[in-house]
């Protein structure tokens, strides 16, 4: 038998994901499964395609259905005509979604933007072993018998050869019954990265901005995740000091006030520091700012912490400035000075608006590394 | 694919034995199968096959893989899980799951040859083509070749916009008897007609006038009038096969042409099934039923064949299951009959208890659930043989969609009223009947449909899709006489345009 399902299956895919027949793209439908992991209620994504038909209006219709009820009763949740997956009667749970939505939506964004797979740094490659008993196998200690694997192959035998009498069915094992579990050695390479967020909470930082910085570092983490194993992610937030949040905070929090860049950068060198040594760990600062420090003697210290301490231990060092009214922009144009265009471990993007959030991630993931 | 492995698909000699055993027990009651080969198959096969449509060879499409997408992550999950399936040939190709237990297969077995049974025997099935397999196979080929030649992307885009019309044909059209040609009349009879048309000829001129009076003459003139105006138009007569008008009118490609008729080809294999689903899988369950319990099961697999049987059974508020109302059917007529629970007498009999009581130890009954098997599609089985009784016993009911409080609820437990409905979701797969009613509408080429109001509106927007499809076949305008809101209303399309208009 010969199956083409695969191919089949892999143009559905596409265009669901809208490489191929866009036209096709507006008949996609997102429905969804409910299934169970352990404990947790989890949907899963189920796009389909409608092939249109000359149909009726789709609640006129009605149906027959078979129960207890009375008339007026509502015929449970959800839209009875649609086949699978039982409707949201347990609504009380918290649903998950599932599916490597992500890691899909990282080859989505590796294939529009053409990212070049990253290539971690070889040497810091971390190596771990770990034993797992997988196997069975015919000689071993005594303390990794088998019993369960040993009675059977006794039993097989004794029946094999005649032996076995079901009215005394004694079961002597002997040498060659016996079975031992036996382990294999899994060398694992893991490439562990960390993601330093830092951004500039100063007053000249809106809403906008940060929704631009949101939306830009979730794609960046979509996409490191889908080349890394273990990433880890850390967030400061600045104005004329840094301070280490999490997620939520970072993105939300408005402060005003100046703005002192070498604090953030003082702070991200600190934590690589303590946490993540570079022989270890991948390292990727981001810093998102609209441009405006507070003098040009902060900023030389900047750069000078940049040079000395951060770039020698980071894969790439990436600076977003995101367009704001208020903001000068100096910033931008004082690292471009100093590294230049091609300084390959320091890499500087514009952000004018949401639209150029695209190229800004390209701008910084581009390069591979 | 190149699998190195090598995967038996044979039985196991211990399945063989049962498969021996279940076909001894399935011809002792009288089944009557077609030669049943068993394949075993794993998970990720069985879903590939299911997704086929249980052809191992179909053409290049992506919606076979969206149906394996639905099915492997529902198996994955847990969800759902396919036990068998089983394809209308002969000899029929039955596929069953590696990992079912014993007793499992040995009811799917049981199920399988009452498919297989029905599969022979039923009528709406004798026309349907037993060497399928092959054309199937056939067809890949033919589509591949033309995937090869004019680009994938071209023909599966050509497929879609058949796909979207592939409900369009009449499934009772195997059935009717060939058209008949009016034979052509001579050309002198011909011009003689056009002196005097419709005259009744008599030899004796006095009675003339009372034989042909004045009114009469005209009546007859325009009769014939408008017979041959009737005559010119193409289709002749409402036409419910929409695919046939098309491949024999429209203007396509030779290669379009070939595609069409491979879906117009497996849309009619594929209607029987759906026109019998109810008393297809009722009567697969019936003798999986009798078999088991009456005959293969051991006290041991008891417990699991009831499991088994009951989740197949099982009823989901606000769903209907075919297995479950197409079992209790066919056991509800063969105790009816055994019974003599039918007939003037007894439906005239008034009396509770005594209909209750009512037993004429007739033994009719598995005399004629085989009938009813042998004649009846759903529609006709369902109208003929749901009772009132039935309706209450199950609990059967009729919900509708209430706007007010934007949910479906339960409309309605009367018997007449559940009957209907359910018949209307029946007759005609429960889709709108459509019919090409004019190749040459407005004398452009267009085409006209007529949609037959029977009380539920189309939907405007699948109306208009289907349309845009349409009309990349038609290659001109498309246009759909129908009812919105008690108003009879024209759908164009024109050019990737949408209008309507009232008539």
């Amino acid at each position: 038998m010969i199956y083409n399902i695969k191919r089949d299956h892999a143009r559905f895919r596409s265009i669901v994901k809208g490489k191929i027949k866009q036209d096709l793209k507006k008949y996609v439908t997102h429905g969804e499964m409910i299934g169970r992991k352990g404990k947790d209620l989890v949907t899963i994504p189920l796009p389909q395609i409608e092939i249109p038909h000359f149909r009726f209006g789709d609640k006129e219709q009605g149906g027959v259905g078979q129960g207890d009820g009375k008339a007026g009763d509502p015929v449970g949740a959800g839209d009875p005509q649609q086949g699978e997956g039982q409707a949201g009667n347990q609504s009380g749970n918290h649903m998950l979604e599932v599916e490597l939505t992500l890691q899909e939506l990282a080859e989505i964004l590796g294939q529009q933007l053409e990212l070049p797979k990253i290539e971690p740094r070889g040497h810091k490659t971390l190596k771990s072993k770990t034993e797992r008993y997988t196997g069975i196998a015919n000689q071993g200690p005594n303390s990794l018998r088998h019993f369960k694997r040993t009675f059977r192959e006794t039993l097989r035998r004794q029946i094999a050869s005649g032996i076995y009498n079901p009215d005394n069915p004694v079961i002597i094992p002997i040498r060659k019954d016996m079975r031992y579990r036996s382990w294999k050695t899994d060398v694992r390479h893991e490439n562990n990265a960390v993601i330093v967020y830092m951004m500039d909470v100063s007053g000249s930082m809106g809403d906008e901005q940060k929704e631009i910085v949101r939306t830009e570092a979730f794609w960046i983490d979509t996409w490191l995740r889908s080349q890394y194993k273990g990433i880890e992610t850390r967030y400061i937030i600045h104005d004329a000091t840094a301070r280490e949040v999490d997620e939520d905070t970072f993105f939300r929090t408005r402060e005003s006030g100046g703005t002192l860049i070498s604090s953030a950068y003082k702070l991200c060198e600190k934590i690589i520091e303590t946490d993540y040594p570079p022989s270890d760990w991948n390292i990727y600062p981001f810093h998102f700012s609209d441009g405006d420090n507070w003098s040009g003697e902060d900023t030389r210290l900047c750069l000078d912490i940049l040079e000395k301490n951060l770039l020698p231990v980071c894969n790439v060092f990436c600076y977003g400035q995101v367009e704001s009214r208020y903001g000068s922009g100096q910033f931008y144009k004082d690292l471009k000075e100093h590294f230049g265009n091609e300084h390959g471990a320091v890499i500087l993007s514009k952000i004018e608006n949401k639209e150029g959030i695209l190229q800004s991630i390209k701008d910084f993931l581009g390069k591979g590394k | 694919m190149s699998s190195t492995e090598y995967v038996s698909s044979d039985l196991t000699p211990e399945l063989t034995k049962v498969r021996d055993e279940i076909r001894k027990y399935a011809e002792g009651f009288g089944l009557d199968f077609f030669e049943v080969i068993f394949e075993m198959v794993d998970h990720e096969q069985i879903n590939s096959l299911a997704a086929l449509g249980g052809f191992p060879v179909r053409y290049p499409h992506w919606r076979f893989g969206m149906d394996y997408d639905q099915l492997s992550k529902g198996y994955t999950w847990g969800l759902q899980k396919i036990y068998e399936m089983v394809i209308n040939t002969n000899p029929s190709y039955a596929y069953l799951m590696k990992s079912n237990n014993l007793v499992d297969q040995k009811l799917v077995m049981a199920h399988v040859f009452g498919h297989v049974d029905f599969f022979k025997n039923n009528y709406w099935f004798s026309k349907t083509n037993r060497k399928m397999l092959d054309s199937m196979a056939n067809h890949a080929v033919k589509i591949r070749n033309f995937m090869d030649r004019y680009g994938q992307d071209k023909v599966e885009n050509f497929i879609d916009n058949c796909l979207a019309v592939e409900n369009l044909i009449d499934p009772y059209l195997p059935f009717s008897l060939p058209k008949r040609r009016e034979p052509k009349q001579s050309e002198e009879a011909e011009a003689n007609k056009a002196v005097e048309p419709g005259r009744i000829r008599t030899q004796r001129q006095y009675m003339d006038h009372y034989i042909n009076p004045p009114e009469f003459l005209e009546e007859q003139k325009k009769r014939l009038e408008q017979q041959a105006r009737k005559n010119k138009k193409n289709p002749s007569e409402p036409q419910k096969d929409i695919l046939a008008f098309m491949l024999e009118n429209a203007p396509l490609e030779q290669w379009e042409h070939d595609v069409l008729s491979i879906v117009r080809d497996e849309a009619y294999y594929f209607a029987p099934q759906a026109q019998t689903k109810i008393m297809n899988e009722g009567w697969a369950s019936y003798w999986h039923a009798k078999i088991m319990t009456q005959k293969a099961l051991k006290d041991s697999e008891v417990i699991d064949f009831c499991d088994h049987h009951a989740g197949t059974m099982a009823m989901q508020p606000g769903r209907i299951n075919p297995y479950k109302v197409g079992i209790e059917l066919f056991r509800d007529i063969e105790e009816r009959w055994d019974r003599g629970k039918f007939g003037k007498e007894y439906e005239e009999c008034d009396d509770m208890v005594a209909n209750a009581k009512w037993d004429r130890k007739l033994g009719l009954g598995r005399q004629k659930i085989f009938e009813v098997r042998r004649v009846c599609n759903d529609v006709t089985f369902i109208d003929e043989y749901l009772t009132e009784e039935f309706v209450d016993r199950f609990k059967l009911y009729t919900y509708a969609f209430n706007r007010r409080t934007n949910q479906y609820e339960i409309a309605d437990r009367d018997f007449k009223k559940v009957k209907e409905k359910l018949l209307f979701q029946l007759t005609n797969l429960g889709q709108p009947f459509v019919y090409v009613t004019d190749g040459n509408f407005q004398n452009k080429g267009e085409l006209l449909l007529w949609h037959k109001h029977q009380g539920l509106d189309l939907d405007v927007r699948w109306s208009r899709e289907t349309m845009r499809a349409l009309s990349e076949l038609w290659k001109r305008p498309i246009n759909v006489e129908t009812e919105v809101d008690g108003q009879k209303k024209l759908f164009s399309y024109q050019n990737g345009e949408f209008s309507e208009k009232f008539l």
